[in-house]
């Protein structure tokens, strides 16, 4: 996608391609339900995409339910067992009631982060109302299931305990605080670091064009060491955006301080 | 900066709930039970495996044991059948023996007997010998002929 808009503004010219078109929303079918803009944008293809993907890698993979697993069903049930591992371990057995969602989470965010990596295409967590939203359903969720599950004890969350009583009105107003920003640094992490990667790699793709077959190698080299670069925080943010989850889910359910 | 545009909010919100929701139940209803169900039934055959592995190494320590039992069952009877054997010939060579050890005392005992009666004949015609040595001995030394009860007595005396 680096080069996506290389050839709107052309070599030659002295103006860089702007690096945040790729982030721009296309209507492709204007759609409106019930007044709610429901068009199908460029951001609504792809997500159709990630999730159309993952059901058929994890469904057609695992159809033969064979006893040796071949490269594919190997390839679905690490998969499996790395997202129940990662919820057996920081969230314990309670938690494995959560774990379809937890795995439909990392799965939706790897998938989008992914295919975001393929040249010309949208990335749909680069898009803070995108990344907000999952958090939110996060957020949401761990609170309602820490109040389901200890009533109105779960406040004692925010009371740390062994402070001196003179401290404590400060460190519950702090505690109440950084819980709710967890959604923001949530959301932000995935967000920004989709677009500062993206943003870049176009920054670097303009130089290339910019600087011609005579300049333009050095950006190239770098641009190519980047993109294995952007690979990895596209796995590692999906992974940090579940494994928080995990956490926060492990707080609601047990309290752990 | 696309990412806040307001007005593109509601299109993403309303495509993130559509495909969230359908993936989340793709995965929960069809998937995951699916690849949970495979490992399961891999781990439960495993396990069965093993089970069955170890039932068919105790059932073959059983036969080893067996075997040894009646080979060491067959081992002392051969060692008591061994055993038998010699006590019954030590018996029988004892018995022998002590038939010949008896015939040599009996065999024996009679040629000592034999040679005490000689020894003892003997000694008695020492006597005779004597007297009728000494009486020609007498006779030719002074020409005298002696009465041989003399004579006899004479010898009896230096006898005793």
């Amino acid at each position: 996608m680096a080069n996506q808009n290389a050839g709107d503004h052309g070599a030659g010219t002295s103006s860089m391609p702007d690096p945040m078109h790729q982030f721009e929303i296309q209507r492709w079918l204007p759609l409106e339900v019930f007044g709610i803009d429901a068009s199908f944008t460029n951001s609504a293809a792809f997500m159709v995409l990630a999730a159309i993907s993952l059901s058929a890698f994890l469904l057609l993979s695992t159809s033969g339910r064979s006893l040796v697993p071949g490269r594919l069903q190997s390839l679905a049930e690490i998969t499996y067992e790395f997202v129940a591992n990662m919820v057996r371990e920081n969230v314990g057995t309670a938690g494995m009631k959560y774990f379809p969602f937890v795995f439909t989470l990392f799965s939706f965010v790897l998938a989008c982060n992914m295919l975001g990596m393929i040249p010309y295409s949208f990335t749909v967590t680069s898009h803070i109302i995108v990344t907000f939203a999952l958090a939110a359903i996060v957020f949401v969720g761990v609170t309602i299931i820490g109040f389901a599950k200890h009533g109105l004890g779960f406040l004692k969350f925010f009371v740390p305990s062994g402070v001196p009583a003179a401290l404590l009105p400060l460190l519950v107003v702090i505690e109440v605080i950084s819980y709710l920003t967890r959604p923001v640094s949530l959301s932000v992490r995935l967000f920004a670091n989709m677009m500062a990667g993206h943003t870049m790699l176009k920054v670097f793709g303009g130089f290339v064009v910019m600087l011609g077959a005579w300049g333009g190698w050095a950006p190239l080299g770098f641009m190519v060491a980047f993109t294995g670069l952007e690979v990895l925080v596209a796995f590692l943010q999906a992974y940090v955006f579940a494994i928080l989850t995990c956490i926060y889910l492990n707080d609601a359910l047990h309290m752990h301080h | 900066m696309p990412q806040l545009e307001f007005h593109d909010f509601a299109p993403q919100l309303v495509w993130l709930v559509i495909t969230f929701v359908g993936l989340y139940l793709v995965m929960a209803r069809m998937a995951l039970p699916r690849i949970a169900d495979v490992i399961e039934e891999r781990r439960d055959r495993i396990q069965r495996d093993l089970d069955e592995a170890e039932r068919l190494k105790e059932e073959t320590e059983l036969a080893i044991a067996a075997y040894e039992e009646a080979l060491a069952k067959a081992r002392a009877k051969a060692h008591a059948i061994a055993q038998d054997t010699r006590d019954n010939l030590n018996a029988q060579i004892e018995k022998d023996r002590q038939k010949v050890d008896s015939e040599i005392a009996k065999s024996m005992a009679s040629a000592e007997n034999r040679i005490q009666s000689a020894k003892t004949e003997a000694l008695a015609h020492v006597n005779e010998v004597a007297s009728d040595t000494a009486s020609a001995l007498v006779e030719k030394l002074i020409g005298l002929s002696q009465n041989k009860d003399d004579i006899k007595n004479a010898i009896k005396s230096l006898n005793k």
